[in-house]
């Protein structure tokens, strides 16, 4: 699918190496379809995640943050998805206090063999970021700088 | 403050055996205190306890580790040092815990506005609920219930949870648990776009002194903190609306399942910005998760640092 000018929303993804990015790789491997939109941060795993780099994704222009890991009980570091678990859940209710969509943000468990799960992820999320349209921006003497920032991102 | 005199009797008697005790007296004029360091029996007579006794003294006792230290503590300040023990930051040993029920604090911002410019402040006394200030040859009488702290309206522990030498009698919370956050549900009764511009207005104000950071108990990083940190650079240097709230959330995020509410960030700040307001939601969501309160066991484990395999209040993500 090309880059479509003006359509497409900043989406950043956190994915777990161990599952998620492999999911992600198998569903790239058997040619689904797959919006665009979604830019890829490949972490060591979910439990890595400082739920403040998608506090700081949101403040910086992205118009979504997804968080995808193992399922639980399956991590490979046996328990980093459960901490995750916990400060992603937190994470996502604190959000609408600063006025940001609580839909904006999702965390999911995609396996390395999900190759179809994560097409279904990916598809849903985007379509949902797309509903609620761009994110809220930092307005002021910043406002500009964030745009570079954004038009660095796609 | 009519347990003052037993009090002082109190630290007397344990005063040989510390290093210091960390107390109140009277500050630069009779409307404010100031914390007071008691190291001789002297200074014990210039301890003052009552309602201007704002400030939470366990943030001093992290840096005082491996002293012996006394401390005179509120409900809300007492928190603070049951959640340094939880995190293993302070030692049981080593602190001594005088507690005495606490009837509320002022909040000086209320005071300032009710005052105006009043001038020199020549005394302050507290008397059948409200403050008597003379200032500029005036008498100016306050309300308690006008110029109290807010975090004292939803005070759910007057009384020190954890002491060694409590002074008076224990008295009962003047509100019910769920009205504490009332003006959480107001604010989260705004829409959506009105939060964040509510945010960039406030942040706006932000000067960036860190007063909220250098009062909060739970901000034991010192110097290390990541506001200062270039590696990883989270923030820069700029005065722009981005990084000062940004700076707030890791503050928000740092106390996740540790902050006590003692409010001391949002009396700490000089613009008078809302902190408490994030630090109340975070707690809101985490007591509600995970039925946790901070501050209130000392033998608890926050629930950040910990994890069930099956999470009762978490629903699995369907998609």
């Amino acid at each position: 699918m090309p880059v479509l000018k003006g359509k497409e929303l900043r989406i950043v993804g956190f994915l777990c190496n161990w599952c998620s990015y492999g999911g992600a790789d198998t569903a790239g491997v058997g040619r689904f379809t797959q919006p665009t939109d979604l830019r890829i941060i490949r972490v060591p795993c979910s439990g890595r995640i400082d739920p403040l780099f998608i506090i700081k994704t949101l403040m910086n222009g992205a118009d979504g943050v997804l968080v995808s890991g193992c399922h639980p009980r399956d991590c490979h570091y046996a328990e980093g998805n459960f901490y995750a678990r916990r400060r992603l859940e937190v994470l996502h209710r604190f959000l609408p206090i600063l006025g940001f969509e609580p839909g904006r943000f999702e965390y999911t468990w995609v396996s390395a063999s999900e190759g179809q799960r994560w097409q279904q992820v990916v598809t849903r999320f985007t379509e949902q970021i797309h509903k609620l349209g761009p994110a809220p921006k930092i307005a002021g003497p910043e406002a500009s700088k964030t745009l570079r920032q954004m038009e660095a991102a796609l | 403050m009519k347990y003052q005199q037993e009090l002082k009797d109190s630290i007397r008697k344990a005063l040989p055996d510390l290093d210091v005790v960390i107390a109140w007296s009277s500050g630069f004029d009779p409307l404010h205190a100031t914390p007071h360091f008691i190291r001789r029996d002297e200074d014990i007579d210039r301890l003052e306890i009552g309602p201007l006794c704002v400030h939470n003294l366990a943030t001093y006792l992290p840096g005082l580790r491996g002293k012996k230290v006394g401390i005179v503590v509120k409900g809300c300040d007492s928190r603070s040092v049951i959640e340094l023990l939880q995190e293993n930051l302070i030692k049981r040993e080593d602190v001594t815990i005088f507690g005495f029920p606490c009837t509320g604090v002022v909040d000086q911002t209320k005071v300032r506005k009710a005052l105006g410019n009043a001038g020199r402040v020549d005394f302050c006394q507290v008397a059948s609920q409200t403050l008597v200030v003379g200032a500029g040859g005036t008498e100016h009488k306050l309300r308690l219930s006008k110029v109290l702290a807010d975090k004292c309206f939803s005070c759910q522990y007057p009384n020190a949870l954890l002491a060694d030498h409590f002074v008076g009698e224990k008295i009962s919370p003047s509100v019910a648990e769920e009205e504490g956050y009332d003006d959480l549900a107001a604010f989260e009764n705004m829409p959506l776009d009105e939060r964040f511009a509510f945010w960039q207005k406030e942040m706006d104000r932000c000067i960036r002194c860190y007063a909220c950071r250098n009062a909060c108990p739970m901000c034991v990083c010192r110097d290390h903190c990541l506001a200062e940190s270039r590696d990883p650079h989270w923030l820069s240097q700029e005065d722009n609306v981005r990084d000062k709230w940004m700076f707030q959330l890791i503050h928000a995020y740092h106390l996740a399942g540790r902050c006590t509410e003692c409010g001391e960030c949002q009396r700490a700040c000089p613009m008078d910005i809302p902190l408490l307001l994030l630090k109340k939601k975070m707690n809101k969501e985490i007591k509600e998760l995970f039925q946790y309160e901070a501050g209130v066991d000392p033998a608890a484990t926050p629930p950040l640092l910990s994890f069930k395999m099956e999470e009762e209040n978490i629903k699995e993500r369907e998609w």
